[in-house]
């Protein structure tokens, strides 16, 4: 037999892991609902007849909650409270008896008319999350009319028999309370985002899922094989035998990985002797926040706001800003998300066309200069900032201070902001913390003074060693002098987090050298309190931490301040660790 | 007796009204004697409609009007926006 062509195809992963399998295609077939036109005297039997679709259907879904609240859980049957409303929603019936009514017409034909005008207004609505409901009404619509057209209801996924991916157009609610689980490979879809049903009961029950594929029902046949990849998105259609082998190994790994990292997710980063550290994530795109929690980071250190500026003429809205903020803010709480503002120039430039060319961007119009400059953009920012910080758990930061005048400024238009706010009556934080990065050598050495003006600190190690130590990383004839264990970045980061302690402020760090286990634990030593990394990061830099002591860390931290050369650094630390951890060390390290 | 009563809520900076929320303020409005209306801008949907609250689009930062309209509508008013500020404080 000839084998069939393999395709990939892109779609959106809504829930981890890797499923291998035959399909199972559910539900494919959609009602057709022939519209035919009644005499006047058979107006009232069809009145009649849509009354007792509504109420057996009532019946079979009151039942299908108890047993899903059985199953599953009462949140889950709660589902089944909005599908319950709308069977008895008067608006909605007295619609369909007027149509039935005046346009003579038979009762599925009316009912579906009228749901599609529904649906119809709710698939517009900017929000997401309402945009889906409009599939709540349509899984309660198939219901009625399965009724209606004599059809026992469907329930086709429980009789789900053998372990297979499945594969619809979409999954309602109803159809994956009832899934027979144990037999459930993954769920690829037509439809659906990452806010979908089907994308929140498949992470809950860990299985992959990739959804928004358009039209795959189409696409496959039922003898197909499928490899779905959850975290990356893409399903293979027919995949070779070499092609599973890989990914079956990449299977294996993913699920050595997540053992030991789901096993570190909820753990606290504490060293063996109870010194308690935060280890935070690195956000640059919105599809990224999900990371945070999934490698158990707590919270967000840095939410980069460029994304929603580059590559367009004009500036985001406050609107569409203060969206971003907010879904960010709510997606990790109760753990805090600190938003730097805008941080264009250097090596990011907007598209804008008044941006000038610079001869030394790095050294030039940048950052908070560049805000400062343009209070109609970064008043803007700051008003969406507020606005999502009603939350509460929203905190503020400025890059490229460099010295206390800079921020004095900043936090003055800050203020300007909040009264303006306050004065429309529109609610914020009106305790929101406000926080400098130190990433200009200046700002390091005067670090004493801001910490009187900032709420707390965040390193920004990849400028401050470029700076410092006067090299650009990416010229390939002096990178090899970027050296973050370099004594004067030492001593730099050192005093940045003292000055903070002196005044009672929380240093983080939110640049690379955090998460590179051999510095973090030189940071742990220098007593940082934050390690603000990118998500798949966290396992591993928790790991180490979980396996040292904090009282280790300091003496090595005291031992470094006294060695002359990165070099020196890196080896002392490396000597050191081993010491501590065994011949396993290396493990711990990157390498 | 009968009365009419408005009152302006903004759903300030919040979650939008969601299919939970939304479904508890029919549950809960449907009890009431009175007629319940919601102004969004010019569109003005049944409060007892679970279809045509969420059709309405009510997001976050919108503000709507609540009206009631009956012998109970004092009561009603007071309840639906309780219930509505419940929801707000607890996002």
């Amino acid at each position: 037999m000839k084998r069939k062509t393999s395709r990939k195809i892109k779609g959106i992963g809504a829930s981890g892991g890797i499923a291998i399998g035959p399909i199972y295609l559910a539900g494919r077939e959609e009602f057709s609902v022939f519209k035919r036109r009644l005499s006047q005297e058979e107006i009232p039997h069809e009145i009649l007849r849509f009354e007792e679709a509504l109420i057996s259907t009532r019946k079979s879904l009151v039942s299908l909650q108890e047993e899903v609240s059985k199953k599953l859980s009462y949140e889950h049957a709660r589902i089944f409270d909005a599908h319950l409303l709308v069977l008895e929603d008067r608006a909605l019936i007295e619609d369909v008896i007027t149509k039935i009514k005046k346009e003579k017409v038979n009762a599925e034909y009316a009912f579906s008319e009228v749901i599609k005008k529904y649906a119809a207004a709710l698939a517009s609505l900017r929000d997401d999350y309402l945009k889906e409901r409009a599939i709540d009404i349509n899984d309660v619509a198939k219901r009625v009319l399965s009724r209606l057209v004599g059809k026992e209801e469907e329930q086709p996924l429980l009789s789900l028999k053998e372990k297979a991916i499945i594969v619809a157009h979409d999954l309602s609610p109803a159809d994956t309370a009832v899934l027979p689980k144990q037999n459930v490979l993954g769920f690829v879809t037509d439809i659906g985002g990452r806010t979908s049903h089907t994308a929140i009961i498949a992470s809950s029950l860990g299985i992959p899922a990739v959804v928004g594929l358009r039209n795959i029902t189409e696409i496959i046949d039922e003898e197909d094989i499928l490899i779905i990849d959850g975290s990356e998105g893409t399903v293979i259609v027919n995949p070779s035998p070499r092609v599973i082998e890989e990914y079956k190994l990449k299977r294996t790994q993913q699920a050595r990985l997540k053992k030991i990292f789901s096993l570190l997710r909820r753990e606290p980063a504490k060293t063996l002797d109870d010194k308690r550290v935060t280890i935070a994530a690195n956000v640059e795109f919105p599809e990224e926040i999900p990371l945070v929690s999934e490698w158990g980071c707590e919270g967000i250190g840095l939410y980069r706001t460029e994304y929603m500026f580059l590559g367009r003429k004009d500036f985001p809205q406050e609107e569409e800003q203060f969206q971003a903020y907010f879904d960010v803010a709510r997606e990790v709480k109760p753990d805090t998300v600190i938003i730097r503002t805008l941080d264009i120039g250097g090596d990011k430039f907007l598209s804008q066309p008044d941006m000038p060319k610079e001869i030394h961007p790095f050294l030039g119009w940048r950052a908070i200069r560049f805000c400062l400059a343009r209070p109609d953009i970064f008043k803007t920012q700051l008003r969406a900032i507020l606005r999502a910080s009603v939350l509460k758990n929203v905190k503020i930061m400025f890059p490229m201070i460099s010295g206390v005048e800079e921020l004095k400024q900043a936090k003055a238009m800050l203020e300007e902001t909040k009264s303006e706010l306050r004065k429309k009556k529109i609610g914020f934080d009106e305790n929101i913390q406000v926080g400098a990065m130190i990433e200009v050598p200046s700002a390091a050495l005067t670090s004493d003074f801001l910490a009187r003006e900032a709420d707390f600190f965040s390193i920004g190690t990849n400028d401050l060693i470029q700076y410092s130590l006067a090299v650009d990383r990416s010229n390939e004839k002096v990178a090899y002098l970027y050296e973050p264990g370099h004594p004067a970045v030492i001593s730099l980061i050192k005093s940045v987090i003292d000055s903070g302690h002196r005044h009672g402020i929380k240093v983080g760090m939110c640049g690379e050298m955090a998460s590179e286990p051999l510095y973090a634990f030189i940071l742990l030593g220098l007593e940082l309190d934050e390690f603000s990394i990118p998500p798949a990061w966290a396992p591993k830099l928790k790991r180490l931490i979980r396996a040292v002591k904090f009282s280790d860390a300091i003496t090595l931290a005291e031992k470094i301040m006294r060695v002359s050369t990165a070099k020196e650094v890196e080896k002392l630390t490396r000597n050191f660790l081993k010491e501590i951890l065994g011949n396993k060390y290396k493990s711990y390290l990157s390498e | 007796m009968m009365s009419r009563i408005e009152k302006k809520i903004t759903i300030s900076a919040n979650e939008s009204l969601h299919a939970r929320p939304a479904s508890l303020f029919v549950q809960k409005a449907v009890k009431y004697n009175s007629s319940i209306w919601i102004k969004k801008g010019k569109e003005v949907v049944n409060g007892k409609s679970i279809i045509e609250l969420l059709s309405l689009g009510i997001e976050k930062g919108t503000e709507i009007t609540l009206i009631a309209e009956g012998d109970d509508a004092e009561e009603a008013l007071q309840e639906l926006e309780e219930l509505l500020m419940f929801y707000e404080k607890k996002n």
